[in-house]
């Protein structure tokens, strides 16, 4: 019960657990002691990884809406930051300032998930993923064949992160830290957000919509407001993502992509904000690892198969997987001689 | 035409809490309410009996827009809503219980009674956390002790009793100044105890507070009801007081098999 507790908020004083404490140490410190591509490669791009899917997680543990257009609200920011702002392919950028240009990503990122969120909120179950999916789909085929504004197959490269305080922003240990803040900024908000009023009201649409219409709400607004939250932070991290690979093109939209954020989500589990994190991290260790293991090509059967293996026998993920084992493991010390007792 | 209207308005404000007017409801060829016309007066207190299938829930589904009639119209307090989303007549004092549990489970008992306080009031959106001081959650914990669950304040819906749930069904229902109720028999399953504690609650209801209350126990309908309607087959087919309705030879007959009394 200890997982949905933390959904439910019956500990109404948020008390620090000393794993989370060393984490967050962890975190600080990684930098000092990881080497560059560690930094950059993993930790960071985990982070940006993260924070996309943790959009997924608000919109699905908390409301029940399974969005697969996160990615494509993330890849909107990250194409206006190349429109709007500077790129090296000579086709649109328009030079404005790095931060007007990050706001007006991020804001057109948010009311294009909020108008997502109003095409599909009607929809429920197996439908939601369906039309996203398709708004996903429809949103590649558009950018590939835009060339005006979108530049088509070729997309942009040259997009960068400003000098700022002296400080180059892509270098791996400042885009670490940026990257950090922003998923913390994220994740400790969805935290906050879940037990205020909005967020119990959509945690109660997702157990039962009829009756929230029947006690006064709106559920067509607050999902759609959902969205719109949801659409802050993957446009935030589409940002991020666009000043990670220097470059936005179809492919970084395609539905490959799309799919992995889910999978990430998936994998790290839907009942708390640190599970995208979680699920991103192995992710990404995957990902650069299972060449290692096996041969360049057969890198999505590993994911498959990690994929598989999880959904199969940890339904809600990692982290309900590692809930089980502590439960577990703490009824076991409890309890060590009151097995078939009772009868 | 627009005359009559607002003359209908007027007449009916403040003295009818519900009007029907010639309401049905279909599903396919499936007559389940035809042509209801009914009133319940501002603070009355009325019981619907009917056998399985007779219409009751489709009418409240229809009272309260879960599924919106077919044809006919409904207007709550004088005011015509039968266009209005389920939410917008709930803001006008209507609230429901369901027959079946329609509860949070994934939230505590609290935050249960705390949106349908919110529910009725402003700050739906608040994305900040409830303050402890908050006027919501106080009246939520005041309402909690009045279905007597306050001791089951911080527990997850889930890990209630059957009737600790129908309780908490209610609670939802008396959040935030309702005028009116519809009650889905809300003593099904309920032990004896649990009754009398219902009873107690519905007549400790206040005097301005009217209901209908659906229920196949004739005991507690009798006991809290001042008014009955019979349905039969989607249709209305009595109404009276209790005792006139509990002696009618034709009621006797078709919902007590002509053996009771």
């Amino acid at each position: 019960m200890a997982d949905l507790s933390l959904i439910a908020g019956k500990n109404r004083l948020p008390t620090i657990h000393p794993a989370a404490a060393l984490v967050a140490v962890f975190l600080l410190f990684y930098p000092a002691f990881a080497s560059n591509f560690f930094v950059f490669q993993i930790g960071a791009y985990s982070l940006v990884l993260g924070t996309i899917a943790l959009s997924l997680m608000m919109l699905a543990g908390y409301g029940g809406m399974v969005s697969l257009s996160q990615l494509t609200v993330a890849g909107l920011a990250g194409y206006l930051m190349a429109i709007l702002g500077d790129n090296s392919v000579g086709v649109m950028g328009l030079g404005w300032p790095w931060w007007l240009t990050a706001l007006t990503a991020i804001f057109a990122a948010s009311v294009f998930s909020a108008l997502i969120g109003a095409i599909s909120v009607r929809t429920e179950g197996i439908y939601t993923i369906m039309i996203t999916l398709a708004i996903a789909v429809a949103f590649f085929y558009f950018v590939r064949q835009n060339y005006v504004i979108f530049n088509g197959f070729t997309g942009y490269a040259g997009v960068e992160p400003p000098v700022l305080f002296g400080v180059y922003w892509r270098n791996p240990t400042p885009f670490y830290y940026l990257s950090l803040a922003v998923a913390a900024f994220f994740f400790f908000a969805v935290l906050y957000g879940a037990r205020s009023t909005f967020g119990l009201s959509l945690q109660a649409i997702r157990d039962n919509p009829r009756r929230m219409r029947a006690i006064g709400y709106d559920v067509t607004l607050h999902r759609i407001f959902a969205y719109w939250l949801a659409g802050l932070i993957a446009g935030t991290a589409g940002v991020l993502m666009v000043w990670f690979n220097g470059r936005i093109s179809p492919g970084s939209v395609g539905v490959d992509v799309v799919i992995d954020i889910l999978v990430i989500a998936v994998v790290g589990g839907m009942r708390h904000p640190i599970g995208p994190f979680i699920g991103a991290l192995a992710f990404v260790l995957l990902e650069n690892f299972a060449i290692d293991l096996i041969d360049r090509e057969r890198f999505n059967t590993v994911i498959g198969l990690a994929f598989l293996l999880v959904v199969l026998f940890s339904p809600d993920g990692l982290l309900g997987l590692w809930m089980r084992m502590k439960d577990a493991l703490m009824l076991k010390r409890r309890t060590p001689s009151d097995s078939g007792g009772g009868q | 035409m627009l005359r009559t209207d607002a003359l209908t308005r007027l007449q009916s404000t403040g003295q009818y809490a519900l009007e029907l007017e010639a309401v049905s409801r279909h599903f396919g060829a499936l007559v389940a309410l035809a042509d209801i016309n009914l009133t319940v007066k501002a603070g009355e207190r009325r019981a619907v009996l009917g056998s399985n299938g007779a219409g009751k829930t489709t009418l409240f589904n229809a009272i309260t827009g879960d599924f919106p009639p077919t044809t006919g119209r409904v207007r709550l307090f004088g005011e015509d809503v039968t266009d209005l989303p389920v939410h917008e007549r709930i803001r006008r004092g209507l609230r429901r219980t369901y027959q079946i549990s329609l509860l949070f489970d994934g939230l505590s008992v609290v935050d249960n009674v705390y949106l349908a306080c919110r529910g009725a009031s402003r700050g739906r959106l608040s994305l900040r956390r409830p303050k402890p001081d908050d006027a919501m959650t106080h009246s939520a914990e005041t309402l909690l002790d009045a279905v007597h669950l306050g001791a089951e304040r911080d527990s997850l819906v889930a890990e209630l009793s059957h009737g600790q749930q129908r309780q908490l069904e209610i609670a939802l229902a008396l959040a935030g100044a309702p005028r009116f109720i519809l009650f889905d028999e809300p003593a099904a399953g309920l032990s004896p105890t649990e009754r009398s504690e219902l009873i107690e609650i519905l007549q400790a209801l206040p005097a301005h507070i009217g209901f209908i209350i659906i229920e196949h126990d004739m005991d507690v309908a009798l006991r809290v009801a001042e008014s009955v309607t019979m349905m039969h087959n989607g249709r209305i087919f009595k109404e009276g007081d209790p005792e006139e309705i509990e002696n009618d030879p034709e009621v006797q007959e078709l919902y007590l098999g002509g053996e009771h009394a």
